[in-house]
């Protein structure tokens, strides 16, 4: 079986030896000790292993490690910069868009992917985009106005 | 069949919650934990203990046996509560040289922010910055003997012993400073972490007072504690004290603890319910490098390097089971009544208006599903078990533990963190006894997460049940009669909010085919699934205002002001568009009066139903954290969609038939209404625990706004898992 021996993670080359087989989530989680990423399924179904490549959210348990080549992983652990954080999780803090807080890895993985993406996006935008993330607390209409109000903020930002 | 009477006291666990207590016998008294080396291992500082009468002693409360769905596995009762009335309610605090203040609570942070919330609480008694404080939980070698996180009784209940604790502790800290600074005890203020003198602008920090020696003193009963009307830090929406740790995937639940030289486990499952191991091959798995397979009994796991390699390892096992035939979902409801035929459905009027009405309301099976699966890490270490795991009985799961391998308990250690969630499906231990058995055999620490699969067939429901209404109504909208009989649900919120002569409610218990156990809120919102609707129901056959209806027939202030507030944020009786519901369910329980409105929109030619917006008023007496408590009650109603709507667990011959998310439909982002809570926040009364109640009234109040939109009436959940046919 052919060995990942390096993955380009947060900004940072990390060197392991992972059969290319297993999947990214469990890299990531057993190898790397990056543990913010959460299994919730396994399935792709639940969005709590979500993770950045090159920018595009993808399900880190039904991604094959050997899949990943040179790309850029960002994970939950990585969205803070210089002990600043990424506005979405300062959105998350503000909204308080969070119970027990297993599913917001997940969330502001893929929130943050939208904003770079559709830095305005809207309601409908939104619902379709993050719909394949489940929060089982139904925190929904919370995750929804933390995103509003990080777009808000960024934009703010941005002038 | 046994039959039970309603409880009387919202507080009381449910009755149907005790016939599920483990046949284990367990520790009556506060945790093991030697309190004397407990103090010791403080030092220096001040350390308030409680000594919490010891109220109801186990097995007193003459609970029948379980039933058989219960004892299935025989790894501990499925949603057991441990034993009877709560028993020890300790909590105990130090306070360290360095001002540091440290909180001992045996409960369990599983989502409902209590950590926040009893930070808020114990800061005010304490007159102590909120991060000066640390909450020290659930951990049976640290934290006093609990016997579990459920009931919505925390705030009620576990609240007040901190504050007593530290309403102890600030008054000890003004003697000593009194006496330090040579002043009458009555010129000194406690504010900020520090007592201060104002005269002579002098202050002390709590740590500073102690100067290293540890002073002990245990709780006054009669300590005075600050009316709500006073709280400056309680009372307000303080943010989630650990949030930074969430949004930064720093925090480590169960399932992101790791040990030296630590492998990973799996277990293989039998093909159905109450399958037996007929025969094993696991030559082709222990051939894998690294991997180790555990046998004994009816008990077949695994442990490899990587979960990856466990998960091939168990898929290299050939085992073969025996099965025995089991009933199946369609058999469900006759069997529940345990054979009897269903009293017949219908509506008779009488000359004079009045009107008798007969229906039957079923509820299926749903699972919890915590975004968390259960999960487990497991260590050996001279003789001595630790374990962390996810649990909402930490003693509980020792217990289990100490059954389990003999051991005293001494020898075991339950540590909780922050846990992803159990909405009451996180009481028992089987991921910890699993994952530990592993872990001797391996003689390594093991980690076990369960499946997603495992926990949708191994972990326990929430009761499915058949509920019969015969009720009887005059002409002018006066309840005259009510009869109630649920076959299997439970008890909780049996008895409804309406003034009703002769009333009867009973709760009878049956065999269940699967597994059962506590599900936020237990049987209550069931048992206001068919209430509620058979209101409306009588309502709609009067021709009268749903709402006015309710009213008319209540008699409880609280409650009426709840409805009024949110009827009137609601805009109940406004128009709305064709192919518009609007349908509202009201009810007291464990302490919250809650009132729920929503609005569906039905598309006539799909049968699609949309739930548009709910709005709920609730009531749970003085409200600690105003903004915990409406993400609670949304939370709620969000979670109570999906039971309301198209959750249901399906099973055929003993074996689970929609084990996945792909076939459990739970409620998603596009699932989501707009979602309005209106708090109530009565400083004049005690705090009632609020994160189960709130999710009573949605099945109904969208079942009703169904009704009202399209004069279907449906009387099963969950209500449209295939859209509105026919
Ligand atoms: S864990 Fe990957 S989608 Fe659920
Ligand atoms: S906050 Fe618990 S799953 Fe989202």
């Amino acid at each position: 079986m052919p060995a990942v021996t390096e993955l380009n993670v947060n900004g940072t080359r990390r060197t392991l030896n992972a059969d290319s087989d297993r999947p990214l989530l469990s890299v990531l989680r057993d190898d790397l000790d990056l543990t913010g990423t959460k299994f919730g399924c396994g399935e792709g179904q639940c969005g709590a292993c979500t993770v950045l490549v090159d920018g595009v959210p993808i399900r880190s348990c039904l991604t094959p490690v050997g899949a990943i080549g040179p790309q850029k992983i960002t994970t939950i652990e990585g969205l803070e910069k210089d002990g600043r954080l990424h506005p979405l999780q300062e959105a998350f803090l503000e909204a308080g868009a969070m119970q027990c807080a297993y599913c917001t890895s997940g969330m502001i993985m893929s929130g943050s992917a939208l904003l770079a993406k559709n830095p305005h996006p809207t309601d409908e935008e939104i619902i379709g985009f993050m719909d394949g993330n489940i929060c089982r607390c139904g925190t929904y209409p919370r995750i929804l106005a933390a995103i509003k109000r990080a777009a808000t903020a960024i934009q703010g930002g941005a002038k | 069949m046994k039959t039970t009477a309603p409880e009387s006291d919202p507080l009381f666990p449910e009755q149907y919650e005790l016939h599920a207590a483990p046949a284990y016998r367990f520790a009556a008294m506060p945790g093991r934990l030697d309190r004397r080396a407990f103090i010791k291992k403080l030092g220096g500082g001040l350390v308030v203990l409680s000594f919490a009468g010891r109220v109801w002693a186990q097995g007193e409360s003459g609970a029948p046996a379980a039933p058989a769905g219960q004892r299935r596995g025989g790894a501990g009762a499925r949603g057991g509560r441990g034993g009877s009335q709560p028993q020890n309610l300790d909590a105990w605090v130090h306070i360290g040289a360095d001002g540091t203040v440290t909180f001992f609570t045996g409960k369990t942070e599983v989502g409902q922010n209590i950590r926040t919330s009893l930070t808020q609480a114990v800061a005010e008694e304490l007159a102590a910055p909120l991060a000066s404080i640390r909450m020290m939980m659930a951990d049976t070698d640290l934290t006093p003997f609990d016997q579990g996180t459920f009931g919505s009784l925390t705030t009620p209940q576990m609240a007040p012993v901190l504050r007593r604790a530290a309403a102890t502790a600030r008054e000890a800290l003004l003697d000593l400073a009194a006496t330090q600074l040579a002043v009458d005890r009555t010129t000194l203020t406690a504010a900020d972490g520090k007592i201060m003198h104002a005269a002579s602008s002098r202050s002390l920090g709590f740590g500073e007072l102690t100067r290293g020696q540890q002073l002990v003193r245990t709780i006054a009963a009669d300590t005075p504690l600050k009316p709500a009307s006073a709280w400056k830090i309680a009372g307000t929406s303080v943010p989630k004290v650990d949030g930074r740790d969430f949004v930064t995937g720093r925090h480590r639940y169960a399932s992101d603890i790791v040990r030296p030289d630590m492998v990973f486990g799996r277990v293989l499952r039998p093909a159905a319910y109450s399958a037996t191991l007929a025969s094993l091959d696991a030559s082709a798995a222990e051939a894998m490098p690294g991997v180790k397979v555990v046998h004994d009994g009816e008990f077949v796991g695994v442990t490899a390097p990587t979960s990856f390699a466990a998960t091939q390892a168990l898929a290299a096992l050939r085992a073969e089971w025996k099965t025995t035939p089991q009933i199946s979902e369609r058999e469900l409801f006759t069997q529940l009544r345990g054979g009897a035929p269903a009293p017949e459905a219908g509506l008779t009027t009488a000359g004079d208006g009045s009107l008798t009405l007969q229906q039957t309301y079923t509820v299926a099976y749903i699972a919890h599903a915590p975004l968390e699966p259960r999960a487990a890490v497991a260590e050996w270490l001279d003789g001595k078990l630790t374990v962390w795991t996810g649990t909402q009985r930490p003693f509980g799961v020792r217990d289990e533990l100490v059954q389990a391998f003999g051991l005293t308990p001494d020898r075991v250690r339950v540590i909780v963190p922050d846990t992803g969630s159990g909405y009451g499906g996180k009481h028992t231990g089987q991921a910890a006894i699993e994952a530990a058995k592993l872990a001797q055999a391996a003689g390594k620490p093991v980690k076990f997460v369960w499946t997603r699969e495992d926990e949708f067939t191994w972990a326990y429901f929430r009761p499915a049940g058949v509920i019969d209404v015969a009720s009887g109504v005059r002409a002018d909208g006066t309840l005259t009669a009510w009869g109630f009989d649920n076959y299997n649900s439970g008890n909780a919120g049996i008895a409804g909010p309406y003034v009703i002569p002769g009333k009867r409610e009973q709760f009878h218990q049956t065999h269940s085919p699967l597994p059962q156990g506590s599900y936020r809120s237990l049987a209550a919102a069931a048992n206001h699934f068919a209430r509620e609707t058979h209101i409306d129901e009588l309502a709609r056959a009067l021709k009268l205002d749903p709402l006015e209806f309710r009213r008319k027939n209540c008699a409880d202030e609280r409650l009426h002001a709840v409805v009024d507030a949110a009827a009137t944020a609601f805009g109940w009786g406004a128009a709305k568009p064709a192919g518009h519901g609007h349908g509202v369910a009201v009810g007291i329980d464990k302490g919250g009066y809650v009132a729920t409105f929503a609005e569906v929109a039905v598309d006539p030619a799909s049968g699609r139903v949309t739930v548009l917006r709910a709005v709920q008023g609730f009531d749970c007496g003085a409200v600690v954290n105003p903004e915990h408590l409406k993400n609670q009650n949304e939370g709620a109603m969000v979670q109570g969609l999906g039971a309301a709507l198209f959750e249901a667990i399906h099973f055929e011959n003993g074996r689970i038939r929609n084990p996945h998310f792909a076939s459990y439909r739970v409620p998603r982002f596009g699932d989501t209404p707009k979602v309005e809570v209106i708090l109530m926040d009565r400083k004049d009364l005690p705090s009632a625990g609020a994160g189960e109640t709130g999710i009573v009234g949605i099945a109904p109040a969208v079942g009703n706004a169904i009704c009202d939109a399209t004069g279907v009436r449906l009387r099963a959940l969950p209500l449209v898992p295939n859209g509105l046919k026919g």
